[in-house]
């Protein structure tokens, strides 16, 4: 049973994207129903950090055991990573739109992170493209992101603690229980994390057989 | 060994009277074409803001070039000659010194020209030198990084903005509060602490991550 994730992944979606819509909801102020965008918007951007953190670990292994395979994951991982903020940033935009009246705010610390975050993650694909030998790139690129990783968890887990933040739960602290949520919604949160997290090692585990075979192919 | 490599950039820097003086003339030059574009009439925030803009991309440039001159065979040499950490240390430390008396002379410019707008000077040169050091630690790893991957200047401005970015934000807010004249009590020092923690985090990523850029 080594694809039990994905089909867990397949059937938790599945049940957030359906029992998402239909159980009951707390009605709160400005919020209403698009709390249950919490089930959607979050586990994406959660998917994305994890994702984030496996290319960071593999980076680190690149680094210390000199390895070109750790690094082709490393970057898989930054990829499908990057791949994951789109739809969060697009779940966020339209919910955006729809409470605060606006698609976009340079006033929200969190939507300035992952401007951030995502330009980071440019940059690294860039500096990956400007180096062609490949061990020479497999260094490189592993110290940017290492760097780059904590340089980004500064802006989207410390700064965002110490200033207001627009996002529900706000006050500074972005924690769980500020959230509002009830059980009726942790029943849908918890599975809808652990669905897109699987789903996202389910695309990284893709992207790393076709790195291989085409590296198979290659030599 | 430190020391004498710290000496040695110095006699380098100084030894060629053109990039000293170009340096200052490039400062000089931002600052004098911002004065004529806005002709004086700034409010607090956009002086805060311009300050910082001129002295991010004064940054850049002069931290980007810290490590062009070591490729080739002098980068063999030094290979040969010094440890990494060393290296890395002492070129960290070099470049603080040299981003600290560009910015104090970046700002004593901006005052003459445009016009001095602080009313907590103390609070903003606690500010001031606490940037210039984040500014040139993180450069610094960012020009080795940039040197190695063919070392040209677009690739730097392209790594080094989204990694600066932290540290910008951080500044811009205190030293927001420090042109506004906020008293001492008033003054948000977690945001100091955030700094000074850039800083020190910023050596110590350096110090253990040079070493991997250090062979070729």
């Amino acid at each position: 049973m080594k694809n039990w994730y994905k089909i867990l992944s397949v059937i938790f979606i599945l049940y957030t994207l359906v029992w998402g819509l239909l159980n009951p909801v707390p009605r709160l102020d400005i919020l209403n129903e698009t709390i249950r965008n919490v089930y959607y918007h979050v586990p994406i951007w959660f998917a994305m950090l994890f994702m984030m953190t496996v290319s960071l670990i593999q980076s680190i292994l690149a680094l210390t055991k000199n390895n070109l395979d750790n690094d082709t994951k490393a970057f898989n991982a930054a990829i499908v990573g990057f791949f994951f903020s789109l739809p969060g940033l697009t779940t966020g935009s339209i919910w955006a739109k729809y409470t605060w009246g606006t698609w976009w705010t340079f006033q929200d610390p969190k939507l300035n992170g992952v401007a951030i975050s995502i330009l980071i993650y440019l940059a690294y694909f860039i500096l990956r493209y400007s180096v062609d030998d490949e061990l020479k790139r497999a260094r490189i690129s592993a110290v940017y992101n290492v760097f780059a990783f904590v340089m980004m968890n500064v802006f989207i887990m410390v700064l965002p603690r110490l200033t207001d933040s627009l996002h529900p739960g706000n006050g500074g602290n972005p924690a769980f229980s500020q959230y509002d949520m009830d059980n009726n919604m942790r029943m849908v949160f918890y599975p809808a994390v652990l669905g897109w997290i699987f789903f996202s090692c389910w695309l990284y585990n893709i992207k790393n057989r076709i790195s291989f075979i085409k590296n198979k192919l290659n030599d | 060994m430190i020391l004498s490599l710290i000496k040695k950039e110095i006699l380098l820097e100084f030894r060629q009277k053109s990039t000293i003086g170009g340096v200052l003339v490039y400062v000089i030059g931002t600052i004098f074409v911002s004065a004529l574009c806005f002709k004086g009439r700034l409010d607090k925030p956009t002086w805060n803001a311009l300050f910082w803009v001129i002295t991010l991309y004064t940054s850049v440039t002069i931290s980007g070039k810290s490590f062009l001159k070591e490729t080739g065979g002098q980068a063999l040499y030094n290979y040969l000659h010094y440890s990494p950490t060393q290296f890395i240390i002492s070129k960290t430390i070099y470049n603080m010194v040299f981003m600290l008396a560009l910015s104090f002379i970046t700002f004593f410019f901006y005052a003459f020209f445009i016009k001095n707008e602080v009313e907590n000077l103390g609070l903003f040169f606690v500010v001031l030198t606490l940037a210039s050091t984040g500014l040139a630690a993180i450069l610094s790893l960012m020009s080795a990084i940039a040197s190695k991957a063919n070392g040209n200047f677009a690739i730097m401005s392209i790594l080094s903005f989204p990694v600066l970015m932290p540290l910008i934000l951080v500044v811009i807010r205190i030293s927001k509060q420090a042109v506004d004249g906020i008293e001492w009590a008033g003054v948000g020092f977690n945001f100091i602490g955030i700094l000074v923690a850039l800083n020190v985090l910023t050596i110590a990523l350096s110090f253990l991550l040079f070493p991997y850029l250090w062979r070729d």
